[in-house]
C-alpha cells in the first residue's frame, strides 16, 4: 500500500508529468515564467490549489451527485483560488500585479480540474493529498526551469538580482530578448519535452 | 474601435503572446475546418460573456453597486467574489447557448456543440472577463474586446492548424512528435506576430 501511495507521488513527478506529457496547465506555463519571482509564487499558488482542491473534493466525494460534481469542483477550486488572490495582494502586491489575471487562471488550469476530476473523486484523503502535491511539483519542476532560463539569459538576473552584468548597466552580457517575449517561451517548452521524451524513449508520441 | 481590433487581433493576441486558451488551442489545432469552427465558437462565446460579466461587476460586484438594492448596501465591495462570479456565468452561458443552439439551429449545434463543453474551461473566455475586470472597461468597451479578443484567438489557431496540415509529411525527430513541434511552430507563429509590435494608430 505505501508503495502504491509513494508511486502516486512520484509519478506526476516525471513518467506523467502534467505539462511536458499530458499538456495540461500550459497557459501559466508559459505566461509568468518571464522572472523567477513570479514563477515561485506561481508554483506555490499552484500546488496549493491543487493539494487543497484534491482534499476537499476527496473529503465529500461520497456525498457529491455525480450529474453536479463539475460544479462542485468548480466552486471548491474557484474559492481556494479567491483566497490565494487575497493573501498576495495583500502581503505581495507587487507580485500580484505582475501576476495580473493569471492568479484568476488558476480556476481553469487544466491540472487542477483534471486532478480533481480523474483522481480525488475516487480515492481517499491521503492519497488524494499526495496526488495533488505530487502534480503541483511536477507542474513546479517544469515551470522553475523554463523561468530559471528565461530569467537567467533573458535578462541575466535571477529574483532580481545581477548574475550576468548587463550591457545596459556597463557589463558584458548582451541579453537575450527573445528568451523573454513570447516565442522564446514556446521554443524552451518545446525543447524541454523533446529533451525528456529523447531520455525517456518510451515516452514519444507513436503515429 | 479600428485601435482595438488592432490590438486585440496583432499586438496582444490572446493565444500567442498572452498564452490564453492553451490546452484547446494546441489540441484541437490538427485539422483547419476543427480550428475554425472551434475558433468561431471561441468569438461566439467571448462576446456574449465578457459584456454580460462587465455587467454583473458594474451592477453587482463593484463597489457601492448594491446602493439601489438599500442605502445600507452602499459600503459593500464584492469584488473579491469575482472569480467565481465570472466562471459561474461563464458556465451557465455556455450550458444555455448549448440548449439554445440544439433548440433552434440544430446544424449549428452538430458542428459547435462538441466544442462548447471545452469551452467552459477555456482560459482565453475567463481571461477575456478578468482582462475586462482589469483594465476597467466600460460596456461599449467590453463589447469590443469580447468581439476582438476571440477573433484573434480563433485567427491564430486557424494559422497553427494551417501550418500543422501542411507538415503532415515532413520527417519531425523521434522526441519532438506530437505535442513537441506544435509548441516550436506555434513559436514560430508568435515570432511573426512579433513583427506587428511597435505598431501604434
Amino acid at each position: 500500500m505505501s508503495e502504491k501511495l509513494s508511486a502516486t507521488f512520484t509519478d506526476p513527478l516525471v513518467k506523467t508529468n502534467p505539462v511536458a506529457l499530458q499538456v495540461l496547465g500550459i497557459c501559466s506555463a508559459l505566461a509568468v515564467t518571464t522572472s523567477m519571482s513570479t514563477t515561485v509564487t506561481m508554483c506555490i499558488a499552484v500546488t496549493f490549489v491543487t493539494v487543497g482542491s484534491n482534499i476537499g473534493i476527496s473529503l465529500i466525494r461520497k456525498i457529491i451527485p455525480s450529474s453536479i460534481r463539475m460544479i462542485i469542483e468548480m466552486a471548491i477550486i474557484a474559492s481556494l483560488v479567491i483566497v490565494v488572490d487575497q493573501i498576495l495582494r495583500a502581503y505581495a502586491p507587487g507580485i500580484s500585479k505582475s501576476l495580473s489575471v493569471f492568479v484568476g487562471l488558476i480556476i481553469t488550469n487544466c491540472i487542477v480540474m483534471g486532478r480533481t476530476e480523474a483522481f480525488a473523486i475516487k480515492n481517499g484523503v491521503l492519497a488524494s493529498a499526495l496526488d495533488g502535491l505530487g502534480n503541483g511539483l511536477g507542474y513546479s519542476i517544469v515551470l522553475l526551469c523554463v523561468g530559471f532560463i528565461r530569467e537567467l539569459f533573458g535578462v541575466g538576473t535571477l529574483f532580481g538580482y545581477t548574475v550576468f552584468k548587463s550591457v545596459n548597466d556597463g557589463g558584458w552580457y548582451p541579453g537575450n530578448g527573445l528568451l523573454v517575449l513570447a516565442p522564446g517561451a514556446f521554443f524552451l517548452i518545446g525543447f524541454f519535452i523533446w529533451i525528456l521524451r529523447t531520455v525517456r524513449p518510451e515516452l514519444q508520441e507513436k503515429e | 474601435m479600428f485601435e482595438m481590433f488592432i490590438n486585440c487581433v496583432f499586438l496582444q493576441n490572446m493565444a500567442l503572446s498572452l498564452f490564453l486558451g492553451m490546452c484547446t488551442f494546441l489540441a484541437v489545432s490538427k485539422k483547419v475546418d476543427t480550428a475554425v469552427s472551434l475558433g468561431i465558437a471561441v468569438i461566439v462565446v467571448q462576446f456574449i460573456t465578457v459584456p454580460v460579466n462587465n455587467l454583473v461587476l458594474q451592477y453587482v460586484l463593484s463597489e457601492g453597486a448594491l446602493e439601489w438594492l438599500s442605502p445600507g448596501l452602499a459600503s459593500l465591495n464584492l469584488e473579491f467574489l469575482a472569480f467565481i462570479t465570472f466562471i459561474g456565468v461563464i458556465a451557465a452561458i455556455v450550458q444555455i447557448l448549448e440548449m439554445a443552439l440544439d433548440r433552434f439551429f440544430p446544424p449549428l449545434y452538430y458542428s459547435l456543440g462538441i466544442f462548447l463543453p471545452l469551452i467552459t474551461v477555456n482560459c482565453a473566455i475567463m481571461g477575456g472577463s478578468l482582462f475586462m475586470q482589469e483594465r476597467s472597461y466600460n460596456f461599449r468597451e467590453s463589447l469590443q474586446y469580447g468581439f476582438f479578443s476571440g477573433l484573434g484567438w480563433a485567427v491564430a489557431i486557424t494559422l497553427l492548424a494551417g501550418v500543422r496540415d501542411k507538415m503532415a509529411y515532413s520527417n519531425v525527430p523521434k522526441g519532438l512528435r506530437g505535442i513537441g513541434i506544435v509548441f516550436i511552430t506555434a513559436g514560430l507563429i508568435a515570432m511573426a506576430f512579433t513583427c506587428f509590435s511597435g505598431i501604434t494608430i
